[in-house]
C-alpha cells in the first residue's frame, strides 16, 4: 500500500474553552498519509473526540493549523464547505436526519450541492445500500431501524460523497453490543478498499487489528504513536501502561 | 317556564338579561367571524417575519442578533393597545387605505392594520417559538450536515427547520388561540369583531351586561375546545416521536 501522500498534517493545534480555564488540546502534531487507517485511544475527556472534531473544524482550534490537501482549514479565509465534502464523518449517535427517508439521507447533500443529479445520486445510493445488504431499507425513516443499520446508513451517508478521508467519532459506542460488529464489519471492508480513516474507538481489538497507527491521547495531547503491535506489546509512557491494563 | 324569564321582565343589568339574542344574533355571528379572521390571518402574517428574527436571534452576528433581540423586547414590553394605537394612528395615519369592504363584512381600511399591528405583536412570540424549536434540535443533526459540505443556512433550512417547525406547531396552534383573545383589544379602533359586536349591542338595547356574558362564552366556546385539542395532538406527536 502506498502510504506515501500526506493527506492531513495537524500543527501544534490547541482547544481551550472559557478562556483558556480548560484546555482540551494541549499542542498536538499529527500527520495522516493518504491510504493510512490511524486509531486514536485514551480515556474519557483525554480530548481524543476534539482532536477528530478539529479535523473538519466541527470545533475551531484556538491555535495552530490544520492542512488537508496542502490547505490550511484553520485558515478564515478558506471555504470550509468545500472541505469538508472531501472529509466523511461518522458520530456516536449517528445523527441520521429523522424527517428523510433513508435514500434521502444518502442523496440530499450530493443532490443539493450539485455533485450528483438526482438520479446518479440515487443509484450509488442503491449501490452501497446493496454493498452493506440495507437494499430494502432504502424507503424506510430512520426511526424503523437498528442501531447497527443506522450507524451503516450513516458511514454510507457519508461515503455517499466519495471523501477522501473518513473520520469516526467512537461509532460503536451508542449501539448495543450485538450490534458492534456489523459495523466494525463495515469499517474493516473500508479500510480494506483502501481508504483513508481516523478513528476515535474504545474497540482495542479493532485498532489493533485494523489500524496501521494507533495514538494515545491523555490530558489534551499526543503521549504515544506506533503501531498497533508496539503500542499494545510495548506501551512506554505510564500512563499508557495504565490505561492499557484497565482497558485490556 | 323558568327560562322564559331570561328573555323577558329582567332588569337591563341582569347577568341574566339576554333578551337582545333573538334579534342581534347575527351580529355576534358576524362578529365570531371577524374575530377568527383576524386571529388567523395576523399569526399566518406573523410566521414569516417571526422566522426571520428567530434565525436572527441565534446569529453569531452581535449587531444581527442585537436588533431581533431589540424588537421581541420592545414587543413584548408594551401593550398591545398601546402597539395598536401607534401602528393604527402612525403608521395608517400616513398610508391611507381605500375604504373597501371584502366579505361583506370586512372593511380592509380597518382591518388591514389591525392585522398588521396583531402581526407584528405576534411575531416577536412566535419567534421565541421558533428560537425554541431551533434549539430543541439535537445539535448532532447539525454537525451532520455541516460534515457533509452543506452551509449553514442549508443546514438550518433542509435539516433542523423541517424539525423545528413540526415541533413547535402545537405552540403556533396556541398562538392563534391567544390572539383569539387579545384581538378584541381591535373593538377599541372599530373593528367589528366579537367584542366591539358585544359593545354595539350593549349601547343599541341599553342591556348592560349580558352582550359581554354572551361574548365572553362564545370566546370560552372556541378557545377551550381548541387548547384541548391542540393538548391531544401534542400527546400523540411524543408518543409518535421517538426517533
Amino acid at each position: 500500500m502506498a502510504t506515501n501522500a500526506e493527506l492531513i498534517r495537524v500543527v501544534d493545534v490547541k482547544k481551550e474553552y472559557n478562556n483558556g480555564a480548560i484546555k482540551a488540546l494541549n499542542g498536538c502534531n499529527l500527520i495522516v498519509h493518504q491510504g493510512e487507517v490511524v486509531a486514536i485511544i485514551g480515556a474519557s475527556g483525554s480530548g481524543k473526540s476534539t482532536l477528530l472534531r478539529c479535523l473538519n473544524m466541527l470545533e475551531t482550534p484556538t491555535s495552530g493549523h490544520i492542512y488537508f490537501d496542502g490547505v490550511d482549514l484553520a485558515d478564515k479565509k478558506v471555504d470550509l464547505n468545500l472541505h469538508r465534502r472531501k472529509m466523511g464523518m461518522v458520530f456516536q449517535h449517528f445523527n441520521l436526519f429523522p424527517h428523510k427517508t433513508v435514500m434521502q439521507n444518502i442523496t440530499l447533500a450530493p443532490v443539493h450541492l450539485k455533485l450528483k443529479t438526482k438520479s446518479e445520486a440515487k443509484a450509488k445510493g442503491e449501490e452501497l445500500l446493496a454493498r452493506i445488504g440495507l437494499a430494502d431499507k432504502a424507503n424506510e425513516y430512520p426511526n424503523m431501524l437498528s442501531g447497527g443499520q443506522k450507524q451503516r446508513i450513516a458511514i454510507v451517508r457519508a461515503l455517499a460523497m466519495e471523501p477522501e478521508v473518513m473520520l469516526f467519532d467512537e461509532p460503536t459506542s451508542a449501539l448495543d453490543p450485538e450490534m458492534v460488529n456489523e459495523v466494525l464489519d463495515l469499517m474493516r471492508d473500508l479500510a480494506k478498499a483502501g481508504m483513508t480513516m481516523v478513528v476515535v474507538t474504545h474497540e482495542m481489538g479493532f485498532a489493533r487489528e485494523v489500524a496501521n497507527r494507533v495514538i494515545f491521547m491523555d490530558g489534551g495531547q499526543i503521549l504515544e504513536e506506533n503501531t498497533p503491535n508496539e503500542l499494545f506489546d510495548y506501551p512506554q509512557n505510564p500512563r499508557l501502561k495504565d490505561f492499557l491494563s484497565k482497558v485490556l | 317556564m323558568w327560562w322564559s324569564n331570561l328573555f323577558t321582565n329582567t332588569s337591563p343589568a341582569s347577568f341574566f338579561n339576554f333578551s337582545f339574542l333573538p334579534k342581534y344574533g347575527p351580529y355576534f355571528l358576524k362578529g365570531i367571524a371577524y374575530t377568527l379572521l383576524l386571529a388567523v390571518v395576523s399569526v399566518l402574517i406573523a410566521v414569516i417575519p417571526a422566522l426571520l428574527l428567530a434565525i436572527m436571534r441565534l446569529s453569531k452576528n452581535k449587531l444581527v442578533k442585537g436588533l431581533s433581540g431589540a424588537y421581541i423586547a420592545v414587543f413584548r414590553s408594551t401593550p398591545l393597545l398601546v402597539q395598536l394605537s401607534i401602528i393604527y394612528f402612525g403608521l395608517f395615519g400616513a398610508i391611507s387605505i381605500p375604504r373597501i369592504t371584502i366579505l361583506g363584512f370586512v372593511d380592509i381600511s380597518r382591518f388591514i392594520p389591525g392585522v398588521v399591528a396583531l402581526a407584528l405583536n405576534s411575531s416577536a412570540y412566535v419567534a421565541e417559538i421558533f428560537r425554541g424549536g431551533i434549539l430543541a434540535v439535537d445539535i448532532g443533526q447539525t454537525e451532520a450536515a455541516r460534515s457533509l459540505g452543506l452551509s449553514s443556512w442549508s443546514s438550518m433550512k433542509l435539516v433542523v427547520l423541517p424539525q423545528a417547525i413540526k415541533n413547535v406547531l402545537p405552540a403556533l396552534a396556541n398562538e392563534v388561540v391567544t390572539m383569539v383573545k387579545e384581538s378584541s383589544i381591535c373593538s377599541m379602533l372599530g373593528m367589528v369583531e366579537l367584542m366591539f359586536a358585544a359593545k354595539t349591542v350593549a349601547s343599541t338595547t341599553y342591556i348592560s351586561l349580558g352582550p359581554y356574558v354572551v361574548a365572553a362564552v362564545i370566546y370560552f366556546c372556541i378557545n377551550y375546545p381548541a387548547s384541548k385539542a391542540i393538548e391531544a395532538v401534542e400527546r400523540r406527536m411524543r408518543r409518535g416521536d421517538k426517533r
